[in-house]
């Protein structure tokens, strides 16, 4: 499954020429990347790159101030509809789970769908068992965020967001926050969600995940993609130097 | 109250002198029949300080809410009604309002055609809302801005509008933090509310006043209205421990 090759239609994600600043500092170089449908992207690149922004940029958690950005077709602009549309496709994780401490796991996952899409409880507690049991922990649904090991957090945070039935799911850095021994518990997970054909934008370091599951590898270094291809060209010949040095780096041990 | 009285009154007595003229504790003494007439007086004041401070201090806790949003917002505008609003409001004396509010209101009231008198109950309760608001508005802001901004961004992505962000997920966990200072605000009013007698209004301190003006025992009366004071502001306080037990044992589940 190709991405590059598919027509136009079938873009889920798509940026053209996006750039940004915090202030003076330009954070987004002409971004253009194009994301299929039941494409996987993975982005990766040292700290303060930009890439954790790009895919922020993608649901509006960050403003972009040049170029377009279009999901499912829809352009995101400055309009609180479209806002609103785009983010009712797009599902995120975030490194910090970001869990409602003061709810239980059932209601994190009912919120959503009862208060956004007027579901009936009884509809969106089903809706919730169904993906806590994807996840593998039906039965710590009663129980609060709190009591839960990292792992089982974020499993929770993924499962909250399939409950918004998103198009596009993005994570930014999902395993950066765990403990080593938690992470293959989450990254088991989104393999799955990759095998059954979900739209994946991860920004993460976890190069195994990313051989595994990514249709395309996109490099980031200083606010500008230097590199995007396969991972067979991304890991078997990467042409830039700051990529080589980087994958050098992260792949030493 | 009748027992607690009896406890204080003995103390009084020997830190005096029982044989001194300067003392003269039978004025509020509840065994004869003219100390507990004075008793009953100075005592029925209380549930008009307990009206004008409860209602003020819901007007407070709304406004305030009202008065805060505008300050988290990201556009400037905004921001700067909510500064407009609370420097303006709590530099001014409590006292100087009062009689502006009393007096000056009702002229404004008239000139505009509309006929709505102001009586001494209201004039207090609105000085005092108005008064505590710009500090109820502050407690607000400080305490929705110690949420972590992931919080919001997650109900940002599971499509929950800026409301609906509030009432479910950031309020909930802020009232925690807001509640003390709140109680702490709620005092003031009580004490506060003791001003409302220079407008005529016969609540504690007026009684008060008015008992001395005909029984000139001011050392005795005054001690007696501390002692209200004091009983009024204990039940607060334990009432707010007891609602903070109750949410912090909420917290864990």
């Amino acid at each position: 499954m190709s991405a590059q090759i598919q027509p136009r239609s079938t873009q889920a994600i798509e940026l053209k020429g996006v750039n940004k600043w915090f202030g003076t500092f330009h954070v987004l170089k002409n971004i253009d990347l194009s994301v299929g449908l039941g494409e996987k992207v993975v982005i990766c690149g040292p700290s303060g790159s930009g890439k954790s922004t790009v895919v922020r940029c993608i649901n509006r958690l960050e403003e972009h101030q040049e170029g377009t950005i279009r999901v499912d077709g829809v352009e995101l602009t400055n309009d609180p509809k479209s806002v609103a549309a785009i983010r009712s496709e797009v599902g995120m994780v975030f490194q910090q789970f970001n869990l409602f401490p003061h709810l239980t796991v059932l209601e994190n996952l009912t919120l959503g769908p009862i208060k956004a899409r007027g579901m009936t409880r009884s509809e969106a507690e089903a809706r919730a068992m169904h993906y806590l049991e994807r996840v593998h922990i039906p039965e710590q649904a009663r129980k609060r965020p709190g009591q839960l090991s990292g792992g089982q957090q974020q499993r929770v945070a993924i499962a909250r967001s399939l409950c918004m039935e998103p198009k596009v799911l993005l994570f930014d850095e999902p395993t950066s926050a765990l403990d080593p021994e938690m992470i293959s518990e989450v990254l088991d997970v989104m393999v799955t969600l990759a095998e059954e054909g979900m739209t994946m934008v991860v920004v993460t370091h976890e190069m195994g995940f990313a051989r595994k599951v990514a249709d395309q590898m996109v490099f980031m270094d200083a606010g500008e993609i230097v590199e995007q291809g396969s991972p067979e060209e991304f890991f078997g010949a990467p042409r830039s130097p700051r990529c080589q040095k980087f994958l050098s780096q992260i792949l030493q041990h | 109250m009748k027992k607690l009285l009896l406890l204080a009154l003995p103390i009084l007595a020997l830190s005096g002198c029982s044989s001194s003229s300067t003392w003269g504790w039978y004025v509020i003494n509840p065994m004869t029949p003219g100390g507990w007439i004075n008793i009953k007086f100075l005592i029925s004041g209380m549930g008009d300080t307990i009206l004008i401070s409860v209602i003020a201090a819901v007007l407070s806790i709304v406004v305030g809410l009202v008065v805060a949003l505008p300050g988290l917002s990201k556009k400037r505008g905004w921001r700067l009604v909510n500064r407009v609003y609370v420097e303006f409001i709590r530099s001014i004396p409590l006292l100087p309002m009062l009689f502006w509010v009393f007096y000056g209101l009702p002229i404004i009231f008239r000139e505009m055609g509309l006929n709505i008198p102001i009586d001494p109950f209201w004039g207090a309760v609105i000085t005092l809302a108005l008064s505590d608001s710009a500090f109820t508005a502050e407690i607000y802001r400080a305490g929705i801005q110690s949420i972590a901004k992931g919080q919001t961004e997650a109900a940002q992505t599971i499509g929950l509008n800026y409301l609906q962000t509030m009432r479910y997920v950031i309020l909930p966990q802020a009232i925690r933090r807001i509640l003390p200072p709140l109680a702490n605000q709620f005092i003031y009013i009580v004490k506060m509310s003791a001003f409302a007698s220079v407008i005529g209004m016969q609540e504690l301190t007026r009684r008060a006043n008015e008992l001395v003006v005909t029984e000139y025992r001011p050392l005795e009366i005054y001690t007696l209205l501390i002692l209200e004071y004091l009983v009024l502001v204990l039940i607060i306080s334990a009432g707010v421990r007891w609602l903070e037990r109750r949410m912090g044992s909420d917290e864990r589940g």
